[in-house]
Order: C-alpha cells, then structure tokens, then sequence
C-alpha cells in the first residue's frame, strides 16, 4: 500500500479506537480447539477484559439474547451457547478492572426503563463512569415467550418503544441535581429538599411515575450504543447514540458509504457529524507474514464452520433437515422451501430466499465448491488478516479517511484471542501515531472523545 | 437436633439500620455512592468472618424525609461485592412484585457464577404502590396477589436454574456440539398471571441453586434454604426457629453496641435527636458492651443455626462487631467463618441440588465409586 499524501486525508490526526466484543452464541466462536477456555467461568471474562486494558482499548462489550438459539425441533446444539447477564458480570468487572468501559447490551423489548435505566446507572456508578448500553430491540414473539408481557411488536413500533424507553431513562440518570447530596453529615438533609426530580412520562409505550435513585456518574450518562442496520435502525442511531456498532468494516468502500450515510443522516437530525463513533464489529487475523496469516485464517475458518455447521447453515437457507447430507459433497440438488423468518435463531435474519440458493449454486459450480467451503466463502465477510505491519496501515487509512473510528474485535477463541492483536497489532498502531499510547481520561465517554453530556 | 456453630451475616445496605445513621457515618455523605465506601464495607465483613452479607433494595427510594435517597441497585453491588472478595456470600434482595422472573433467575445464577459459588438471594416484596408506578406496571394489590407473584416467581426462578444440567455442556469435538439439548429443559411455568418457557439462557449456577433466604410468610417454606425469622424476646425467636420448616433458620438481631469514646445508648440518643429508631416486632434488639452480644449469641448457639446482624451504624458497629464480638465467637466456637473455597451453601451445610430435571438416566453420569478400581 502507497502512503497517502496527509494533504490528501480528511482526518490526518484521527485515532483508532478499538473494543472487545466478548463472543456470545455463534459459530465463530471456535470451542473444540485445546486452548478454548470456559465461555462463563469469571476468569475468562477477566482475562480478556484485563488484555484489552492492557492494549488501551475503549471498550469491554456483552452481548445479549433472551432466548437459547433453537434449530430443528430444540435448542441449537452446535455453537457455544449460555452466558451471563451483562450487567451483573460487567459490575463484577467494574471492581476488577481500572480503565476500560463496559458495555452492556440489553433489550428494550423485555425491560422496563425505570428498572432498567437504574441498573445501568448503577454500573456507571461502580465502575467510575465507565458504562456504555447497547440499545437492542429483538421483537419476536418466540423471545417474548419467556416474559410476563409477552408478545412482541412489529419492525417499525419496536424502535418507537426504544426511542421512548431512551427519554425515559436519560430523565432518570438527570434527575439528580449538581451538588444535591450534603457536603456533610451536619446538614439539615441528606439531599437538598426538591433537588430529586421526580419522573412523569406518559406516552404511547411508558406509564412511569418514579423518584430516581441515583446521581449521575462521572460521565454523565452511559454511553449510547445502537447495533440495528435498517433504516429505521440507522436513523434512531443518528439521533440518538454515541456509537454506532455496525456491521460495515470490512470493505473500505462499504465502510465508507455507511459512514457517509451515518453523517447524512445526523446532519438530518441536526447533530454535529463528529457527535457519534462508528465502531463494525471485526474479527482479525494476525501473521508474522502475509502468507501465515492466510493460513491461519483457512484454519480459523475451517474450525468455524465444521461440516456440521456447514450443513447446519444450508439446512436454514433452504428450510430443509440436511443434517445428513455430506458437507465435503456438492450442493443440494433441491429447491428451497422458502420458510417465514420465525426469529428461533437469534436477531440477525439470514438472507434466506431463492436467489441466494440460486447464487451460492452458480458460484459454487463456477469455483468447483463444495458445500462447505460455498458456506466459507459466501458467508458474511468477517474482517480483517494480515501482517500487524499490514493491518496497522490499513486500518490507519480507514480511520484517517473517515471510513470508521475504530473496531469491536470479536477474538475467535476465549479467554487468549485478544493477546496477538494487543501484543503485536497496537504497537504497530501506536507507531504509526494513530492510537492512544496511554489512558487519557478515565470515563468510556473521554476514552471515545465525545463531548460531556449537556 | 443439635445444630453446628452460628453463621454470622451482616446487612450491609445504606449507613445503618437507623434512618439518621447516615449523620454518624465516618464519610461525607455523597460516598455512600462510590465503589471505594462499598469495597471498604464488604472487606471488614469479609475479614471480620461473616458468612455473608445482605443488601437491601427497592426501585423506590431507600430513606425517610432526611435520610439517604439514593441507592445503588442490589445486585450490581452485590456482583461488585463479589469480585472484591473471595469468601464472602453475597446475597441481594430481589422481589418479583414487578421484576421479570426470567431477569432474575439470569442475574442471580450469573452473580453465583461471579462469585464461584457465593451468591444468595434476600427474596423481597413491594407493597407499595408507589413501586408499580415505577415499574410502569399495574399494581399487584392485596397479600393474596403480592404472595402469589413472589412464590410464581420463586417457583419460575429455580426451574430455570435447573433448566441447564450441570453437564448440558459437553463439547462434543466428534460430533460438533458444544451442547447437548437433552440436558436443557423447557420449563413451561404457567401461573395464573403469566407463563415462561425457558430454558434459561445462562448455565446452571455452581452451587446448583443461590442460597434462597426469606422472612416466614412471603413464600412456601419448602422452596427455601433459610428462613429469617424474629420475634421480639429470644424465647420468642427459639420458638420460631422451632417452628420454621426451612432446612435452616437465621435469627435477625438489630445491634447497637458500645465503642471505645461512647455508650451504645448514647450514640442513639444522638441520632434519635433526627429520627426514632422504633423497635419491631420480627428482630430482636440488642444493645450494650460487646461482650453482652457474644452472651446473647452463645445463648443462641444451638437454637438458630446463624443470624443477621443489622448494625446501628456500619462504620461504627461493624468495627466494634469485628475486633470483639465474632474474634471471641470464634475462639469460643460458637459461631464459624466460612472456609476459602467452598461455596455459600456448603458453608450453611446444606448439600448441592440435582437439576429437578435430572434423570436417573443422567445420574450414570455421577461416578459410580465401586467401579473404579
Ligand atoms: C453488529 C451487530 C451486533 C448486534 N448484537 C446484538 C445483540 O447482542 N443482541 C441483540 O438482541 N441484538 C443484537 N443485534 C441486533 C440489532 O439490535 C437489531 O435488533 C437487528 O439488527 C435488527 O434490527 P434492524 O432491522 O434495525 O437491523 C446486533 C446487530 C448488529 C448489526
């Protein structure tokens, strides 16, 4: 790759900032190697969160699911599955670690803000001002099959309720004016009187009348997080969040449209275009030469999607059992059953119609695949391999040309996915100037450079 | 039947047990909040040699007019807790008045997870209604509704704590499956006001099932380990610990006790100058020398198998509690510490429950010990 001229760069002094996206509930998570450590045990959640620390990363992220992936008639067996509530780890990793922010990924679906909103600020408190919260909106009915409320609610009506859950809750991390707890236990009250505000919002999702508890933290508020690619999603983004957890980080020209896109639509909502971060989720692969790293992603690749797996996958796409099928063979000969996405497997719908059987057939044909590798090489694009040379270069050009901000690396083993990237990838990060050498502020909020909450 | 030495636990929520203590506090008022006053509480419970701490909580304010109004939520101090210790148990209150069940079996089966093996839950109810408004829920009004939503609960919680066997992740590398879907189990509850399918999304907790803790009353004694049971005299607290049917009974005891530069009487005439500090009917009240307590705790050593101690003011009782009054329990082995490494339960001597889902199918997977040679 050529040096670009800093003339040429729109944002020559910008910083990479990175987080780790502790892997839940999916294939890419590779369990069966030797080194695959306990995905619940606290010390694999401290081992990465205090890698990450020690790589200077912004970010510790949890995500979330409220109801076990099934497949064929049960719980999906293949992929790791089962993890802890997000805030209560995240609060014990508040005690455990300095630096880091933490954020939790919860539902606004299935929680209620009062409650919800004082968990979060809870964290916020025990951890400094560290806490971030990933906005999700799952809305099936199958996950509303654990819950007193039941239900769900349609694409369009579920980010009408996150938008009103959000007011609700920042109206409870303000209700606590500056200065109103007593300097000290002479004073007449505990709080100044009238300085708590009380709560009232009535609208279309939310009856909530409630005195909050809390102060703010040193941050304000937690940060906002927002991980939803529809329109609807990247519009309730641009008015509303700190981050944007996109899965647009692969390719520079897509990474770059979506961050033009993501600018577009803030400038509509009337906010500064540097007021939010786009962080894609990433998975990167790193070689001491260009051609280990490629074969350490083949590996990588292979131990993810095992011909179980593999047929796992086609069984979706085509709505078919092919669990029997030979993964090393060719593609299925039968046409799709085309089948109602029914939410059993996870958020993230699969592209699930004809053409996409239609392609993966020509390509398949075309490149000489079998199933499993068609299912390799057309799945989503995964991130990032190469040299830490090479990707430090590559990266500072994303970043420098406004494609992005920074990653939430997903490592594909736990608890040591994390320790090539911040032993070798950061320093070649920090040469080249485009990453922090030391913490600088001590709130997730100033690790991001965003500005105070007003 | 003889019981073993007292198991000691501490309610660590606020300031104190007084409404004023917060005026006695050896911190500014604001620290209340921070993670420096919370760890610095939960390590002089922890080194004193409590078994466990409790943490009050509400979605409501904690205080009266002029006490304390904020509070950190229950379960996030108690994960806190966790992490900064290494034998304490930690148990929140939790109430399902309002909570989603499936919330709370998740955070109370990942605070076990956190803790190794340390977590406990203070079953709690709201009756205000204050707190539906909260909530944004519809009140549940009236004992009947209060006590049928806190036993669905209970009911709804521990199922999915057994949903997952303790075995459901096998990693099988043979035949690609991290897990094993005959050991996860739906646990389609269907109460009178809502249902839940499960299985849980969290692994089953380390000791099985939390230590479940509850006053007499609030759910079926047969669904709990502990019962925190009171009465106003310690003939009156014999006869409830006689009473209780729960595996075990923990007395509750308020304790105001004298500090080397003032009286115990004299440090609640003090407060009492902002707020009384009424007597209640389900605790009984000691206040005096420390060497009076350990009296009264070596009195009811064999008649309860532990208590919980609400002390007058934290920062004040707790120092007197741990240089005096459990030192002297030890020595005398009426009371015992926890030992490193076990969990919460095993502490209580209470053994480790089956997954009410397993089989005697899934028993072969328990070592069979005539076998091995
Ligand atoms: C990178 C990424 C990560 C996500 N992580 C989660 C998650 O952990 N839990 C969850 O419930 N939803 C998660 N989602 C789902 C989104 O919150 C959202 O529900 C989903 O993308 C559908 O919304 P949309 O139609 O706006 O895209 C994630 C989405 C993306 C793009």
């Amino acid at each position: 790759m050529t040096r670009t001229d800093p003339a040429d760069v729109p944002r020559p002094d910008a910083l990479l900032h990175l987080g780790v996206f502790f892997q839940g509930v999916n294939h890419w998570t590779i369990w069966s190697d030797p080194s695959s450590g306990s995905q619940i045990d606290p010390a694999s959640f401290l081992r990465v969160a205090r890698t990450a620390e020690r790589g200077l990363f912004d970010a510790f992220f949890l995500g979330d699911g409220l109801r076990l992936r099934e497949s064929e008639g049960g719980v999906h067996e293949l992929d790791v599955a089962g993890r802890p509530d997000s805030i209560t780890q995240l609060s014990a990793l508040a005690a455990a670690t300095e630096r880091i922010g933490l954020v939790s990924t919860s539902n606004t679906t299935f929680n209620e803000p009062g409650d919800l909103a004082r968990r979060l600020a809870g964290l916020d408190l025990l951890s400094g001002g560290r806490a971030g919260w990933n906005v999700v909106t799952t809305h099936n009915a199958w996950t509303g099959e654990n819950f007193r409320r039941g239900g769900f609610l349609d694409h369009a009506d579920r980010y009408r309720r996150a938008e009103e859950f959000l007011s609700v809750a920042r109206a409870v991390w303000d209700g606590w004016a500056e200065g109103v707890v007593a300097g000290s236990v002479d004073a007449r009250s505990w709080a100044v009187p009238g300085g708590v505000g009380r709560v009232r919002s009535k609208g279309a999702h939310f009856d909530v009348d409630l005195v909050p508890t809390l102060p703010r933290s040193a941050q304000g508020h937690p940060v906002i997080f927002q991980a939803g690619d529809s329109g609807e999603g990247r519009d309730f983004a641009a008015r509303q969040a700190d981050v944007v957890f996109s899965a647009h980080g692969t390719d520079f020209d897509d990474a770059l449209a979506f961050a033009e896109d993501i600018r577009r639509r803030l400038r509509a909502a009337g906010r500064a275009e540097d007021a939010l971060r786009i962080l894609p989720g990433t998975e990167i692969v790193i070689g001491a030469t260009e051609k280990e790293a490629e074969e350490k992603e083949r590996w990588v690749r292979l131990e993810q999607v095992t011909p179980a797996v593999a047929l796992g996958i086609a069984s979706r796409l085509w709505g078919l059992d092919l669990s029997g099928r030979d993964a090393d063979g060719p593609l299925p000969t039968e046409d799709p059953v085309v089948a109602a996405y029914d939410g059993k497997f996870g958020t993230r719908q699969l592209g699930e119609t004809r053409e996409t059987v239609a392609e993966w057939r020509a390509k398949a044909e075309a490149n000489g695949w079998s199933l499993r590798e068609t299912v390799i090489e057309l799945g989503p694009q995964r991130g990032h391999v190469g040299t830490p040379a090479g990707l430090a270069e590559k990266f500072a050009r994303f970043v420098r040309h406004g494609a992005l901000d920074g990653f939430n690396v997903s490592p594909y083993l736990v608890p040591d996915g994390l320790d090539d990237i911040v032993e070798l990838l950061v320093p070649e990060l920090q040469e080249r100037g485009v990453y922090r050498t030391a913490y600088t502020g001590t709130t997730l909020r100033e690790h991001l450079g965003l500005a105070p909450v007003g | 039947m003889p019981r073993p030495a007292l198991r000691l636990a501490v309610e660590i929520d606020g300031d104190g047990a007084h409404p004023a203590a917060w005026r006695r506090a050896a911190h500014s008022p604001g620290e209340l909040l921070t993670p420096r006053r919370l760890a610095r509480v939960a390590a002089v419970a922890e080194n004193a040699g409590f078994t466990l701490v409790t943490l009050d909580d509400s979605i409501l304010p904690p205080g009266s007019d002029a006490g304390p109004a904020g509070r950190i939520g229950a379960v996030e101090r108690a994960a806190f807790v966790a992490a900064s210790t290494s034998v304490l148990g930690v148990a929140p209150v939790l109430a399902t008045t309002y909570a989603e069940p499936f919330h709370v079996s998740s955070q109370l089966a990942s605070l076990d997870h956190v803790s190794a093996g340390r977590a406990g839950w203070v079953v709690g109810v709201e009756t205000d209604p204050a707190a539906a408004r909260a909530w944004g829920r519809p009140p549940v009004g009236g004992p009947d509704a209060t006590a049928r939503e806190a036993r669905d609960g209970l009911r709804v919680v521990r199922d999915l704590w057994d949903s997952w066997e303790d075995d459901a992740v096998i990693r099988s590398v043979a035949t690609s499956r991290y897990l094993d879907r005959s050991r996860l189990h739906p646990i389609d509850f269907t109460g009178e006001t809502y249902s839940v399918k499960g299985p849980s999304i969290v692994p089953r907790p380390p000791q099985g099932r939390p230590v479940v803790l509850a006053r007499p009353g609030i759910v079926p004694a047969g669904l709990t380990d502990v019962s925190l049971i009171g009465g106003g005299s310690v003939a009156d607290v014999v006869a409830a610990a006689d009473d209780s049917t729960s595996p075990r009974a923990f007395a509750e005891i308020e304790v105001a006790l004298d500090t080397p530069r003032e009286t115990a009487r004299e440090r609640i005439t003090d407060l009492e100058r902002y707020a009384p500090w009424s007597a209640r009917p389900d605790r009984l009240r000691y206040t005096g020398p420390a060497t009076g307590l350990v009296s009264l705790l070596t009195e009811l050593d064999g008649r309860v198998d532990g208590v919980r101690l609400h002390p007058l003011v934290l920062d004040e009782d707790l120092a007197v509690l741990s240089r005096l009054v459990l030192p002297e329990l030890f020595v005398r082995r009426t009371a015992a510490r926890p030992l490193p490494g076990t969990t919460l339960r095993a502490s209580l001597g209470l053994p480790r429950p089956l997954s009410r889902f397993t089989t005697t199918d899934g028993a072969a997977t328990t070592p069979v010990r005539e076998e091995i040679r």
